[in-house]
């Protein structure tokens, strides 16, 4: 079992152990429970500017006069279609600024569209109705899970319909033998997960934003995750999708078989397509047995090549168990202790880097003994410096806690610059320390206000040479941003990184393209494109 | 002149706390087969709470031992070595067979022996463990042994000669006790945060020492007075609905005899 997902059950034995008095325990965890959504609460408070328009942002960016303006017509066709008042929010003939402005805007207040309409479809004929008419009428449209995107391909740049899936929730089927799973796009990840663990099987991805990703986004947008290292990518772990198709007709891809060598496997080309040429409404996907036993470890390690020799260590000596293996550097760490001053640092001392393993397995004695020779036999060696290993379920849950939260920690003063990068292994930090020197010679890090850069982090998923270079900000800044683009991605180019690993293209990465695929590679894509969405209605000014 | 601490902490190997437990299909007991067991979450406090106690200098005479005990199975072993790595000097292990159990008054007995034998002046236990959640064990031992116990504790400070101040958590409030040693006191959620346990101290955990005896040692036997006979689960929560929209809400309102 995973109790690191079960804020609420963790809480429950506690409070019945203590009777009716609240206690600094659960004080505690609840705490943890607020700070996982703390930068929003935040920046709702305090004076935080307002996001700029996406437009404003990036005035190269011009309308395509191709689409239609939104009507009365319209939205009375669209209320007729979806039968009820709260599959709906009109903003045409209301003002409804408020109630649309979250389907409008990114969670990193970064993205902020001009959309009047939001469709919640109820169901695939639903959503291939407005697909249709919207193809005729030439009305765009930005598919919608969670809305946790990073590079702001899930919120409109324009006036573009939003289709949020969040209504589309089932979870269809289960089979327990074969372990395969259908159930709906909107689906949020984490009710999935609890779902699949009361059944003894897990979802072959996790990631931070689990409590409000939906899993049609997820595979829109090929997430990768936490535990990539174990359970591959969603290309190997989807069997099959239900993709409604920009012109309204709808593909019945769900397969739920593991073996399907028959003709060309289209519904590959969905997943990490971010609804450029349809939506997903349906998702079918091989799940694997949960492991019983869950052992984690954080240490601290002296330098980037000791990290290398413990991952190398890892990999030789728990080999099978391995499930995750979490790089974060000092700044990160120090970061999130300031965001989060009441959480227990898992480590006195200040380390450069820390790392973060965990084991599953079916056998708890046996993976903890061979994690902790594992540990032994490192710490002897002197490739790490100091470390902890979770004693029960809450301590496993916290130690992660000081991984997951670095993004909404890093929020905390104003935004982030997300780099995900790629990058030979290395080579992985190199671009951390190269950003944070160009920063500091700028003049533009700083403690106060006056400075717009407050630290410069790498963090990431070392299993996979997968690095979050980021950039905590107060604000967002040309100045920062003259030293960061191209820059970045010419450096990544240079070392054959790919400068979206897992985060995708959205509208943030769209013109960099070209520094991960060659023009012909690009000209493939943009075929299929055109191919699938003539009329470019699917999720316009973004992707390729 | 002051005498110097020799602390004895019982722990408890439970089902972990984040772990729903299930009834066996018996009904005789709790499933404990293939669950994750940790040491009882309030007997971390109490190892946390003796290891600041040497470690800050609380105690005027300073801390000269703090023994961990448990009684339990074999697999008990690695709650004491968990109590070690977090700083206990040493354990025993009152070894019992898989699935026996033992009654509160047995424990409290076999602590009063054990705190006897090790020449314990303060024994500072979890308030109650989470499996059973009897919360027996401290008084009676106190009672036992004829020591002052302060239960409940959320703050525990030491003063001139032999003195000890607590804190209690009380309903609507908090109580403040102050006994002299030797004493009995047991702990609460507030009393502190437990630490890790770090790699250094849980390798040199190993080299500790751990004493494996026997009830028999201490003269007595397990002889339960209270026979279980049916273990069933709590009924289950009658789960809320989610309604669509204002109109769905009212209907439902009305539906139920509400409006």
């Amino acid at each position: 079992m995973i109790p690191r997902t079960r804020v609420a059950q963790v809480l429950r034995p506690l409070a019945r152990a203590t009777a009716s008095t609240p206690t600094a325990a659960s004080s505690r965890m609840a705490m943890r429970c607020i700070a996982t959504s703390a930068p929003r609460l935040l920046s709702a408070s305090s004076p935080r500017r307002a996001t700029k328009l996406t437009t404003e942002m990036y005035p190269g960016i011009k309308r395509d006069e191709r689409f239609k303006q939104l009507s009365s017509d319209d939205v009375t066709y669209f209320k007729e279609l979806l039968g009820s008042d709260s599959a709906l929010i009109d903003g045409l003939h209301q003002d409804a600024a408020a109630d649309i402005e979250p389907f409008n805007e990114d969670w990193l207040h970064k993205y902020k569209g001009q959309c009047r309409l939001v469709l919640k479809p109820g169901s695939t004929e639903d959503v291939s109705a407005i697909l249709k008419y919207c193809n005729e009428q030439k009305l765009a449209v930005v598919p919608q899970g969670g809305n946790t995107g990073l590079v702001g391909g899930s919120v409109p740049v324009f006036d573009e319909i939003v289709i949020n899936m969040a209504r589309m929730n089932k979870i269809h089927s289960f089979d327990e033998v074969s372990g395969s799973l259908v159930a709906d796009a909107g689906c949020i990840l984490e009710t999935t997960d609890q779902y699949l663990a009361e059944r003894g099987a897990i979802f072959p991805l996790d990631l931070g934003a689990k409590g409000s990703c939906h899993i049609g986004g997820n595979m829109a947008t090929n997430a990768g995750g936490l535990r990539l290292l174990r359970y591959g990518s969603l290309h190997g772990s989807v069997l099959g999708l239900e993709v409604v198709l920009p012109d309204g007709t709808i593909m019945n891809d769900l397969c739920t078989l593991r073996k399907n060598n028959t003709g060309y496997d289209l519904k590959q080309l969905h997943i990490g397509a971010e609804g450029t040429i349809g939506i997903i409404t349906k998702v079918s996907i091989q799940c694997p047995r949960r492991s019983s036993a869950i052992n984690v470890a954080f240490f601290g390690l002296e330098s980037f090549e000791k990290v290398q020799q413990a991952f190398r260590e890892a990999k030789g000596q728990l080999s099978e168990i391995l499930s995750a293996f979490e790089l974060m550097d000092g700044k990160s760490q120090s970061m999130v202790h300031k965001v989060r001053p009441d959480s227990k640092k898992p480590l006195e001392d200040e380390h450069p880097f820390y790392c973060l393993i965990e084991t599953s397995g079916s056998n708890g004695e046996h993976d903890y003994a061979k994690l902790e020779s594992f540990l032994e036999d490192v710490m002897t060696k002197e490739i790490i410096t100091d470390g902890v290993v979770a004693q029960d379920a809450t301590q496993l849950k916290s130690l992660w806690s000081w991984r997951e939260g670095i993004p909404e920690c890093l929020g905390h003063w104003g935004g982030t610059y997300k780099y995900d990068v790629s990058i030979p292994i290395q080579d992985m930090y190199a671009i951390v320390d190269d950003i944070s020197a160009k920063m500091e010679e700028a003049g533009l890090v700083g403690e106060t206000d006056e400075y717009p850069v407050v630290g410069v982090v790498g963090y990431g998923h070392m299993g996979d040479s997968n690095l979050h270079l980021n950039i905590a900000v107060r604000r967002y800044d040309v100045e920062v941003e003259k030293i960061l683009e191209p820059y970045v991605y010419e450096w990544i180019a240079d070392k054959k990184g790919s400068i979206s690993a897992e985060h995708g293209l959205g509208i943030a990465k769209k013109n960099y393209i070209g520094y991960s695929r060659d023009e012909t590679t690009i000209g493939l894509m943009k075929q299929i494109k055109n191919l699938y969405d003539p009329n470019g209605i699917m999720n316009p000014y973004k992707y390729v | 002149m002051a005498s110097k601490l020799r602390i004895l902490v019982p722990v408890k190997r439970v089902i972990d706390y984040a772990v729903k437990p299930r009834v066996n299909k018996a009904m005789t007991a709790v499933e404990t087969a293939g669950v994750k067991h940790s040491m009882n979450p309030f007997d971390e406090l109490s190892v946390e709470e003796s290891v600041r106690i040497r470690e800050k200098k609380r105690f005027p005479g300073g801390v000269e031992d703090i023994c961990a005990i448990s009684a339990g199975p074999p697999k008990a072993a690695d709650v004491l070595r968990t109590a070690m790595a977090m700083g206990a000097d040493r354990a025993i292990h009152v070894e019992l067979k898989d699935g026996e159990d033992m009654e509160p008054l047995t424990v409290a007995k076999m602590l009063k022996a054990a705190a006897e034998r090790e020449k314990s002046n303060l024994v500072i236990l979890g308030k109650q463990s989470i499996d059973d959640d009897a919360a027996q064990t401290g008084q009676m031992l106190a009672g036992l042994l004829g020591w002052p116990q302060a239960t409940q504790a959320s703050k525990v400070e030491f003063g001139e000669n032999d003195s000890i101040t607590v804190t209690k958590e009380v309903d609507g409030g908090v109580e403040t006790v102050k006994a002299k040693l030797p004493m009995v006191v047991t702990t609460d959620l507030r009393l502190n945060e437990p630490r890790y346990a770090s790699l250094p101290n849980i390798m040199k955990a190993k080299k500790k020492k751990l004493d494996k005896v026997g009830l028999g040692d201490f003269g007595l036997t397990n002889e339960p007075r209270l026979k279980v006979l049916k273990v069933t689960e709590p009924a289950p929560r009658q789960g809320g609905g989610k309604v669509e929209d204002v109109d769905g809400l009212l209907a439902k309102l009305k539906e139920l005899g509400a409006l």
